[in-house]
């Protein structure tokens, strides 16, 4: 039992831990010694904390011996480089941040320390997380482990690529218009974006603060929904965080669908549909059928105005969030001769090229003379997107839709073309717009070997529904048990 | 609304950032496609439509003024770039 420990899930693993059959220590040295001898070809951690990551496993074998375990001791996860853990550097994939060792930790890195896990390091992503591949990282890309020639999706890519590649039993990403869910579905593990509001996003580092959240990657539901567990709630230190309490996550894992009412939209079946992706989607809407789910068509209007609110929006709010990077307080200083001489250069030398991209499109969106026509426009189309899916969720409890139009692409491929970047998030955006839940699981593979996923939506809150659904479909199917060779 | 070269050193010098003469070009053509590829907003009719600012209810989040420890003045230095006294130091502003 003390061989590859590090391909089990948490629901596999805590047990053995629990009865004490394994130790907490040996499952970290095992996980540190498979991250160095493989992550150099995949590139998914930016920092691993090797010291850190032992002496926590050693703590969680003392909770052990004095029978004061909690849900996750010793349970080795990776985070997404967005979030800052006290004293571990955190780089948000910049070279801006390249030196940052945060003074605290985010709410959840505190409450899953409280809960007993192991960090074994940061992992890679998209810089500030504005990407849909982790190519914007400035660290160079994470590759998809199931083809290296593939991206991995992002930004939330280290992520979704360390868990799917068992460098770590699962991780936390953060989704602003997709990050979670889309790298999910490209490396074939879970991922759940929250509805907003739901988990504290005190020490996220900011991008498009009306539309990020923070959720778990895992290999499987089950993780996914112990994870939600222990992050969830309120936290005063986000004025944003909603002062609703969270609902026992697991108790409907394996309850039956019967009767549930899901909803496919028909907006999200269109012109540039991937057909393997479509067949893969279809064949696990009849897998949802046959487990008792009643399928009702329904429709979402302005899905095809997503990605144009969103980039009016996401940008405008991080054009104003990242204007804190001026070489001042922390991070990386430019030489300049003078105060403005400084902050440009910091700036310029500092960010990478989407991000000035996407700084520059949100200072011209926002800038005088401009605001009604986009920033106000978007805002109101947002209103009109939110009011499909509150119209939709008259007709149904979820919704299921494809969580990307294709498999992942190739490395470069899209690179040169960020408009045709922007397109690979259109069925995921409109969650974020919305405010709304929603999760990718494995549902298929193409013909090349890579991971599908299925997206399932659900009403602000309905996370309980979602995993329960997630759960079922899970359980009726193999493809989460398949692994990459590596 | 297609930007001009002039507009894009101007929003640049508003961000604080340098653009390169290439880099200008090519900012200018993918600003412009992906404006062009907003610009689909306009064929909704939204008069009457209020913003959405916050996709759930935000009321504000008062505390009680009380004195709270904060970070020590030196682990809120230690990631400064120059620092001298206790202060954060930055080069000359006039």
């Amino acid at each position: 039992m003390t061989d590859a420990l590090y391909s089990l899930s948490i629901s596999q693993l805590a047990p053995l831990l629990a009865r004490r059959e394994v130790s907490p220590v040996e499952v970290t040295e095992q996980l540190l010694q498979r991250i160095s001898r493989l992550d150099r070809g995949l590139n998914c951690y930016l920092t691993v904390d090797a010291d850190g990551a032992k002496a926590q496993a050693r703590d969680a074998e003392a909770l052990f011996s004095r029978g004061e375990a909690a849900a996750l001791t010793g349970i080795p996860l990776a985070l997404k480089d967005v979030l800052i853990t006290q004293g571990v550097r955190t780089t948000c994939g910049s070279r801006i941040l390249e030196n940052f060792v945060p003074p605290f930790d985010a709410t959840v890195c505190a409450r899953l320390r409280s809960a007993g896990a192991v960090f074994l390091g940061k992992v890679n992503m998209d810089e500030f997380a504005m990407g849909s591949s982790t190519e914007n990282s400035a660290f160079g890309p994470t590759r998809n482990p199931w083809n290296r020639e593939c991206i991995p999706g992002g930004s939330s890519g280290g992520s979704a690529a360390a868990v799917a590649a068992d460098l770590c039993l699962a991780s936390l990403g953060s989704d602003t218009g997709g990050s979670i869910r889309q790298p999910a579905s490209h490396c074939g593990v879970v991922g759940l974006k929250p509805t907003y509001g739901r988990v504290s996003r005190y020490g996220l580092v900011a991008y498009a603060s009306s539309l990020d959240q923070i959720g778990p990657v895992a290999k499987e539901v089950r993780d996914a929904a112990l994870l939600l567990q222990c992050i969830a709630g309120h936290d005063p230190r986000d004025s944003t965080s909603v002062d609703v309490a969270a609902p026992d996550y697991l108790a409907g894992l394996g309850r039956e669908i019967k009767g549930l009412k899901i909803g496919v939209p028909r907006e999200y079946f269109g012109e540039g549909l991937d057909p393997e992706v479509e067949a893969a989607v279809q064949k696990a809407l009849k897998t949802l059928a046959g487990l008792g789910a009643e399928l009702v068509e329904v429709s979402l209007p302005h899905t095809g105005y997503g990605v144009a609110t969103y980039y009016v929006l996401a940008v405008a709010e991080a054009s104003s969030n990242l204007a804190r990077y001026d070489g001042v307080k922390y991070g990386f200083r430019g030489e300049g001769k003078n105060l403005l001489e400084m902050y440009a250069a910091t700036r310029t030398q500092g960010f990478g090229p989407e991000v000035r991209r996407r700084i520059m499109l949100g200072t011209y969106a926002l800038s005088a003379g401009y605001y009604d026509a986009y920033y106000r426009k978007a805002s109101q189309v947002r209103t009109l997107i939110r009011r499909d899916f509150e119209g939709a969720f008259q007709e149904c409890d979820l919704l299921a839709t494809p969580v990307s139009p294709t498999p992942a692409f190739r490395l470069g491929e899209k690179t040169a073309d960020p408009l045709t970047m922007y397109l690979s998030d259109i069925f995921t955006i409109s969650a974020n717009l919305a405010g709304i839940p929603g999760i990718s699981v494995p549902c298929g593979f193409s013909g090349g070997g890579l991971p599908i996923g299925l997206q399932l939506m659900g009403p602000p809150f309905g996370e309980a529904a979602l995993l329960q659904a997630a759960y079922a479909f899970e359980q009726a199917t193999d493809f989460h048990k398949s692994k990459p060779g590596l | 609304m297609a930007l001009t070269r002039e507009e894009v050193l101007h929003v640049a010098n508003l961000a604080r950032l340098n653009l390169g003469p290439e880099e200008v070009e090519l900012f200018t053509q993918q600003l412009n496609d992906i404006l062009t590829y907003i610009e689909k907003l306009q064929e909704l009719d939204t008069s009457g439509v209020p913003c959405l600012g916050h996709v759930v209810p935000v009321f504000n989040a008062f505390r009680e003024d009380a004195v709270r420890e904060s970070i020590p003045r030196d682990a809120a230095l230690a990631n400064a770039p120059a620092r001298e006294e206790g202060n954060f130091v930055v080069p000359r502003i006039i």
